[in-house]
C-alpha cells in the first residue's frame, strides 16, 4: 500500500470539486446548489490543508479559516436571497428563474 | 499673559458674538409675526419712539413715568399693546434676552481688554511695533513688478499693532463698548434686537480687522467688511423705503470709491511689490522713490487712487453724499459707524500710506484742499438744517473735512488726534439727540423741539459738554485738536494761509450750526407737540450712563495732546504727539519739516481761533434766542443762498442729472441707436448666416451622420444575436460557461 | 503508518459518499444530512494532517452552524413542490460532459505532477518553535494576516447586514 502523499489528497479534493460542480450545474433546487458549492469549499480547503502539511507551514490553514468565514458568509447571504426569493416567486427551481439578465 | 501675541484674537471676540447672534439669535429672541408685519397703509415703525409711543395714549403715558423714575429698561415690561393692535401682552420679551446684553457688548468689552492689555504691552516695548502673521492667506504667483524686477504676489493674514492702530483699537472697542450698552437701552423695545447686535458685532469684527491689518488687502476685507455692515445697518428698518434707498446709496457710493482703492492698491503691487505695510514703508524710505516734487508720477497717481478710496468711506466731496442719508438708521448706528469709527477709516487709511503721501506731495496737496473744501461745504449745510440727526452728519462730514486738511498738509498725529477726540465728542451727540429723539418719540425735527433742558436734564448737560467740545473752546477736546490741526494748516511748508482761513471759517460755522442747535433743542419755549410732551421721559440709566462717561472723554481725551506753546504742561501731556510721531517719521530721518514761528504769532491764532468759536455760539444765542426773527429774515433776503443750503448745493440732484439721468438714461439713447442698427444688424445677418448653415448641416445630419449612426448601430445588432441566445438569465447557464471556460483554461496546459 | 493510510481512506469514502448523496437526493433534508457525512470526512481528513484547530472549526462552525442554517431554510421553504418535480436540469448531460472534460484535464495535470507531490519525510516534531497547532494559527492569523483578518470580520458583518434584509418580509 502506498503511503499517504499529497497527491491523494489532490485528487479527492479534484474529486469532491467535480461533484460539487456537477451539483450545482445540475440540480434544480437551489438548497441543493447551495450545498454544493460547500462541497467545492470544502474541496479548495483539502486541498490547502494538504499543502499546508505538506509545507509545514500555517499560512494554508489561516486561509483555510478565511474560505470558511467566506463560506459562512456566503451561505448566510445565499439562504437569505433564498427566502426572499421563495416569497417573492414561490420556487426554488433554478432554472425557473431567468432575472440574470436586461 | 502676553497679549501682544494674542491681537490676532481681538476681532475675533466680536466676530464670535456675531456668530451667535445671527445663528442662534432669534432662539434667545422669538419675535411674534404679528410684530414683523407691517399692516397696509399704517407708517412703518420709525426709529423705536413710534413704535412704542406712537399709539395708544392712554397706556404710553405710564410708561412715560416708569422711565422718568429711572426703571432702566426692563425687559419683562410690555409694550406690545402699544402697536394698536390688539394683543395686550403680545410680546413679553424673552427671558433669555438678557443673554444677548450679556454677550455682545461682553465680546466688545473683551476686545477692549485685550486691546489694552496688548497696547500696554506696547509701550513697554523698545520697538514699538508688534506683527503677528497667522497663515498665509494668498500664496503665490511670480509677477513682474513695473520696474521689470520679479515679486511675488504673496498676502498674509497678518495682524499689525504699532501706534497708530492701537489707538485705533481702542477707540474702537472702547466707543463700540459704550454704544453697545447705549444700544442694550435704546433698541430695547425694536424688533430685530438680535439681528441689530448681531450686525453691531460684525461691524465691530470687520473694524478690528481693518486697523489690524498688517497689509493692504487685508485692510480691504476689512474695509469692505464695513461697508456691509453699514448698508446691513442703514437699511435697518428695511421695511421702510426711505431706509432701504439709504443702504443702497451709501453702498454704490462707496463702490465708486472702493474702485479707486483697489486700482490704487493694484498700482502699488505692481510699483513696490508688496502690501504689507512694513515693506511697503521699508522700500518707500528706502530711497529707491525719490519725492515727485513737480508732475505726476506713479506715486502721485497710487495716492490719488488710495485717496478716492478714502473719500467714499470717509465721506469727503465728491461722494459725501451718502452719509447724511445713513442716518436712516438706528441712532447708535450713526455714532458707532457714521461719526466714530468707520468713517474714520479713509484717514487711517492715509495715515497708514504716510509714508507714500510724504512721496507725492501733488495729492498732499489734493488732499488739503479736498479735506477743507469739504469742511467748509458741510458745515454750510449744515447751517440750515432742521433735522437734528442732520446737522450731526453734516458736522461730521466737516469734522472729516478737518482731519484730511490736516493729512494733507502732513500732519498725520493731528489727524489721528483728532479723530480719537471726535469719535468721543460726536459719539457723545449722536447718542444724545437719540436720546432727545427717544424722548421726542420719535420726532428729528428741531422746528419742534425746544425747552427740553429741563425735560431731559441729563442728556442735555452731557450734548451740552459734547457742543462746546466741538465748537472748540479751551479745555475740552476738541479745542485742542482743531486748533492744532489749524496751527499745522498755518505753520507747515505743505499748508498754506487761505486753507487756514476756510479752517478758521469752518470752526466759526460749526460753533454756530453746534449751538444753533443746542438752542433750538434745549432752550426757548417749547415748540414740542402736546402728544409728545405728554410722554416725555428721561432715557434709562443704559443710555444717560453711557452719556456721561462719553462726556467725561469729551473732556479729558484732549489733555493728551496739549499744544507746545503751553509749556507750563509737560511731556506728559503730549503723550499722543510723542506716541505717535515715530509712526510718521520718514525713514531718512528728516524730522518735522515745521516752518519756524514765532510763539507769539501761535498765541494770536490760537486766541483768533478761540475767539471765533466764542463768537459762533453768542452769534447762535443771539439768533435763536434773542432774536428769533432773524434767522427768517436772513433766509428771506437772500432765498437763493438759502435755498441752495437746504437743497445741499443740489449736489444729489447734479449727481441724479449726471450720473442717473445722463450717463444711464442719456446713454441708453445712444446706445439704442447703436444696438437698433449695428447690434440688430449684426444679430440678424448672423441669424440668417445660422439659417442658412442649420439647413446644410440638417441635411448632412440626415444623410452622413444618421446615416452612419444607423449602419453601426445594424451591424452591431447582427453581431450581437448569437450572444443574446447565449444570455438566459439562468444562473446555471452562466456557471456552465465558467466550467468551459476552465476547461478551456486547463486544456491549454494540458495540450502545451 | 498503516493505520494513517486506512484512516485515509476512510474518511476519502466518507467524503465521496457523502458528497454523491448530497447531490442525488430527492430531499433536501437527506441531502443535507449526507453533506454533514462529507464534512465530517473532510475534517477527519483535517485532523490527519495535524490541523486540530481547523478540524475543531470544521465540526464547530460548518456542521454546527452552516448545517442548522441550511436546516432551517428548508424547513422555512415549502419544498414538497419542489421534491416532486424533475431534480435535474435539462441540459444536464451536456454540463456533465464538460466537467468530466475539465476533471480529467486536471486530472491529467495532477498525474503529471504526482511525483513531485511525494512527502520527503513525515516531519513529527517538525513546530518550528514547539508551538502547537493552533498557536501557529494565531500567530500566523494576528501578526502577518492581521488586515485580511479585519477585512473578513467587515465582510461577515456586511453578510449579516445583507442577510438580515434580504429576509425581511419588506425590504
Amino acid at each position: 500500500m502506498h503511503p499517504i502523499t499529497t497527491a491523494h489528497y489532490l485528487a479527492l479534493s479534484l474529486a469532491l470539486l467535480l461533484i460539487g460542480t456537477v451539483g450545482v450545474l445540475t440540480r434544480r433546487n437551489v438548497v441543493i446548489i447551495l450545498m454544493s458549492i460547500e462541497l467545492i469549499l470544502n474541496a479548495v480547503n483539502i486541498n490547502l490543508i494538504a499543502f499546508s502539511h505538506m509545507w509545514q507551514h500555517a499560512t494554508g490553514q489561516v486561509f483555510a479559516i478565511f474560505v470558511i468565514t467566506d463560506a459562512v458568509a456566503e451561505a448566510a447571504v445565499g439562504l437569505g436571497i433564498l427566502i426572499a426569493l421563495f416569497r417573492n416567486k414561490e420556487t426554488v427551481q433554478a432554472d425557473e428563474i431567468d432575472l440574470l439578465k436586461w | 499673559m502676553n497679549f501682544l501675541e494674542l491681537i490676532w484674537l481681538i476681532p475675533l471676540f466680536p466676530l464670535a458674538g456675531a456668530a451667535l447672534m445671527l445663528f442662534f439669535g432669534k432662539t434667545l429672541d422669538p419675535q411674534p409675526v404679528s410684530e414683523v408685519a407691517i399692516a397696509p397703509g399704517v407708517e412703518p415703525i420709525y426709529e423705536h419712539g413710534h413704535a412704542h409711543h406712537g399709539h395708544g395714549h392712554d397706556h404710553g403715558h405710564d410708561h412715560g413715568h416708569d422711565h422718568e423714575h429711572g426703571h432702566g429698561h426692563d425687559h419683562g415690561h410690555d409694550h406690545g399693546h402699544d402697536h394698536g393692535h390688539d394683543h395686550e401682552h403680545g410680546h413679553a420679551h424673552s427671558p433669555l434676552k438678557f443673554l444677548i446684553n450679556l454677550i455682545c457688548p461682553g465680546m466688545i468689552l473683551l476686545s477692549f481688554l485685550f486691546s489694552a492689555g496688548a497696547v500696554w504691552q506696547l509701550t513697554q516695548k523698545a520697538h514699538r511695533t508688534a506683527e503677528v502673521i497667522q497663515f498665509t492667506w494668498l500664496a503665490g504667483l511670480p509677477f513682474h513688478m513695473s520696474n521689470g524686477q520679479l515679486a511675488t504676489f504673496h498676502i498674509d493674514w497678518g495682524f499689525l499693532l504699532d501706534p497708530l492702530s492701537s489707538v485705533m483699537i481702542l477707540v474702537i472697542t472702547g466707543i463700540g463698548f459704550l454704544i453697545h450698552v447705549y444700544s442694550t437701552g435704546y433698541m430695547a423695545h425694536d424688533n430685530g434686537y438680535y439681528r441689530f447686535f448681531g450686525y453691531l458685532n460684525l461691524f465691530v469684527f470687520f473694524m478690528l480687522m481693518l486697523v489690524l491689518a498688517n497689509n493692504y488687502a487685508l485692510l480691504f476685507v476689512g474695509w469692505e467688511g464695513v461697508g456691509l455692515c453699514s448698508y446691513l445697518l442703514i437699511g435697518f428698518y428695511f421695511h421702510k423705503r426711505s431706509a432701504g434707498d439709504a443702504g443702497k446709496k451709501a453702498f454704490i457710493v462707496n463702490r465708486v470709491g472702493d474702485a479707486g482703492f483697489v486700482m490704487g492698491m493694484l498700482l502699488l503691487m505692481s510699483t513696490v511689490g508688496s502690501l504689507r505695510f512694513t515693506d511697503v514703508n521699508a522700500v518707500l524710505h528706502s530711497g529707491a522713490f525719490t519725492p515727485e516734487v513737480a508732475g505726476v508720477g506713479t506715486l502721485t497717481i497710487i495716492s490719488l487712487c488710495l485717496f478716492f478710496g478714502a473719500t467714499g468711506k470717509s465721506a469727503q466731496f465728491p461722494l459725501f453724499v451718502w452719509l447724511p442719508d445713513a442716518m436712516e438708521g438706528p441712532t447708535p448706528v450713526s455714532a458707532l459707524i457714521h461719526a466714530a469709527t468707520m468713517v474714520t477709516a479713509g484717514v487711517y487709511m492715509i495715515a497708514r500710506s504716510s509714508a507714500l503721501f510724504e512721496l507725492a506731495p501733488i495729492t498732499g496737496h489734493v488732499v488739503a484742499i479736498v479735506g477743507a473744501f469739504t469742511a467748509i461745504l458741510a458745515a454750510s449745510i449744515a447751517l440750515v438744517q432742521t433735522d437734528i440727526k442732520r446737522v450731526l452728519a453734516y458736522s461730521t462730514v466737516s469734522q472729516l473735512g478737518y482731519m484730511f486738511l490736516a493729512l494733507g498738509v502732513g500732519a498725520y498725529w493731528v489727524a489721528v488726534f483728532h479723530l480719537m477726540t471726535h469719535a468721543f465728542f460726536k459719539a457723545l451727540l449722536f447718542l444724545g439727540s437719540g436720546s432727545v429723539i427717544h424722548a421726542m418719540s420719535g420726532e428729528q425735527d428741531m422746528r419742534k423741539m425746544g425747552g427740553l433742558k429741563d425735560k431731559i436734564p441729563v442728556t442735555f448737560r452731557t450734548m451740552w459738554i459734547g457742543s462746546v467740545a466741538i465748537a472748540g473752546i479751551p479745555g475740552l477736546a476738541g479745542f485742542f485738536s482743531k486748533d492744532e490741526i489749524l496751527w499745522q494748516t498755518f505753520s507747515s511748508e505743505k499748508g498754506s494761509t487761505i486753507l487756514w482761513a476756510v479752517g478758521l471759517t469752518t470752526a466759526a460755522m460749526t460753533a454756530f450750526y453746534m449751538w444753533r442747535m443746542m438752542y433750538l433743542t434745549f432752550y426757548g419755549k417749547s415748540r414740542v407737540s402736546a402728544e409728545a410732551a405728554a410722554h416725555m421721559h428721561e432715557s434709562p440709566v443704559s443710555m444717560t450712563g453711557v452719556l456721561s462717561v462719553l462726556a467725561c472723554g469729551s473732556v479729558l481725551a484732549g489733555w493728551l495732546g496739549v499744544p507746545k506753546l503751553w509749556s507750563i504742561f509737560g511731556e506728559g501731556f503730549r503723550t499722543f504727539e510723542n506716541w505717535l510721531l515715530p509712526v510718521f517719521a520718514s525713514g531718512a530721518g528728516e524730522a518735522v519739516k515745521e516752518v519756524e514761528h514765532s510763539a507769539g504769532l501761535e498765541w494770536t491764532l490760537m486766541f483768533t481761533s478761540i475767539a471765533v468759536a466764542a463768537g459762533g455760539i453768542l452769534v447762535a444765542r443771539y439768533f435763536y434766542i434773542s432774536r428769533p426773527d432773524i434767522p427768517e429774515s436772513i433766509a428771506a433776503a437772500v432765498p437763493g443762498l438759502y435755498r441752495t443750503l437746504v437743497k445741499k448745493w443740489y449736489l444729489d440732484e447734479i449727481y441724479e442729472y449726471l450720473f442717473v439721468d445722463g450717463l444711464c438714461k442719456g446713454g441708453g439713447n445712444v446706445l439704442g441707436a447703436f444696438d437698433r442698427n449695428v447690434v440688430d444688424g449684426g444679430v440678424n445677418g448672423a441669424g440668417w448666416l445660422t439659417r442658412f448653415m442649420a439647413t446644410l448641416s440638417a441635411w448632412w445630419d440626415t444623410w452622413v451622420v444618421d446615416g452612419t449612426v444607423r449602419l453601426i448601430s445594424f451591424v452591431v445588432k447582427m453581431a450581437s444575436y448569437p450572444v443574446c441566445i447565449l444570455q438566459t438569465g439562468r444562473v446555471q447557464a452562466y456557471a456552465f460557461f465558467v466550467v468551459i471556460g476552465v476547461l478551456v483554461f486547463f486544456g491549454y496546459y494540458v495540450v502545451r | 503508518m498503516l493505520i494513517d493510510t486506512v484512516l485515509f481512506y476512510i474518511f476519502a469514502v466518507m467524503v465521496l459518499i457523502g458528497a454523491i448523496l448530497t447531490i442525488t437526493r430527492r430531499s433536501a433534508v437527506h441531502s443535507a444530512i449526507s453533506l454533514i457525512v462529507s464534512l465530517l470526512g473532510v475534517a477527519g481528513l483535517y485532523l490527519l494532517q495535524q490541523a486540530e484547530f481547523l478540524f475543531a472549526v470544521q465540526i464547530v462552525l460548518y456542521i454546527g452552524g452552516i448545517m442548522v442554517l441550511f436546516l432551517f431554510v428548508i424547513m422555512l421553504v415549502n419544498l414538497d413542490q419542489a421534491a416532486k418535480e424533475r431534480q435535474f436540469s435539462g441540459g444536464w448531460m451536456v454540463a456533465l460532459i464538460a466537467i468530466g472534460a475539465a476533471g480529467a484535464g486536471i486530472g491529467a495535470l495532477l498525474w503529471r505532477g504526482f511525483g513531485s507531490l511525494h512527502i520527503p519525510a513525515p516531519v513529527l516534531e517538525g513546530t518550528p518553535a514547539g508551538l502547537g497547532n493552533t498557536e501557529q494559527v494565531a500567530d500566523s492569523l494576528f501578526s502577518t494576516y492581521l488586515l485580511p483578518f479585519e477585512i473578513a470580520s467587515i465582510l461577515l458583518l456586511v453578510a449579516v447586514v445583507g442577510s438580515v434584509i434580504m429576509a425581511k418580509k419588506r425590504i
